[in-house]
């Protein structure tokens, strides 16, 4: 299991080849990647990420533990981003390996339900227009977590 | 013990973090405590419903002891992934 938490960007491809790279009891690789999405006519500036810093990392490893131990993972990688991002970079990606594909869709899909409201780390647009919001939190986010 | 504040918690009070000695036994205490300083806090403390908060680093609720605690943080539900 691998978390990881930084300002800087990270290689997708290759962090993805290097989590399903060797494997040779895991028949199934799940990758997740979340990305700055502009909200239309090119009005998003940058997405500012704040964090929790001395939590974060244990955060994001009790939510991984759980997720390796209730799908009986082989492994399961974390990157989370913080700081500034543009539209189109890419914010955090997750990675499950399991015998099969059924776990490791499940786990990943249980993996991002609880990084987006239970790993402390706030969003902020900052719009093209000088103006700036933090992302508010979604009641179907909080219910999400009840279908674990 | 140490408080922080972030994002618009931080915002509204104006600062990441400072140092507060209190008697309060319970988060819920020490919110009525800052509430009482000055508006910034009132205003930031004004609908709990929207606040979320971690005693050592562990999310909590406002009904959990503070004692012993060295860091309480206070902070808008969380917008990951």
């Amino acid at each position: 299991m691998r978390i990881v938490v930084q300002e800087a960007p990270f290689d997708f491809g290759q962090e993805a080849e290097a989590f399903a790279n060797g494997r040779h009891d895991m028949g199934a690789i799940v990758t997740f990647t979340g990305v700055v999405r502009d909200f239309g006519q090119g009005g998003l500036d940058a997405m500012e990420i704040e964090h929790y810093p001395g939590m974060t990392q244990k955060a994001l490893e009790k939510i991984a533990s759980e997720a390796v131990s209730r799908w009986s993972l082989g492994d399961a990688l974390v990157i989370h981003r913080y700081g500034r991002m543009e539209p189109g970079e890419k914010i955090m990606m997750v990675a499950t390996a399991a015998p099969h594909r059924k776990d490791a869709f499940e786990a990943a899909e249980f993996l991002m339900d609880y990084l987006k409201s239970r790993a402390p780390f706030w969003k902020k647009e900052h719009a093209r227009t000088g103006k700036t919001d933090w992302v508010a939190a979604k009641d179907e986010d909080e219910d999400a977590l009840n279908r674990w | 013990m140490d408080v922080l504040y972030f994002a618009w918690v931080r915002e509204r009070i104006g600062l990441p973090k400072e140092t507060v000695t209190t008697t309060a036994k319970t988060v819920a205490e020490l919110v009525a405590e800052l509430r009482a300083r000055e508006d910034r806090y009132e205003l930031a403390f004004s609908d709990l419903s929207a606040l979320r908060v971690a005693v050592d680093q562990e999310l909590t609720d406002f009904d959990a002891s503070i004692e012993g605690a060295r860091e309480v943080a206070f902070f808008p539900p969380m917008t990951g992934g």
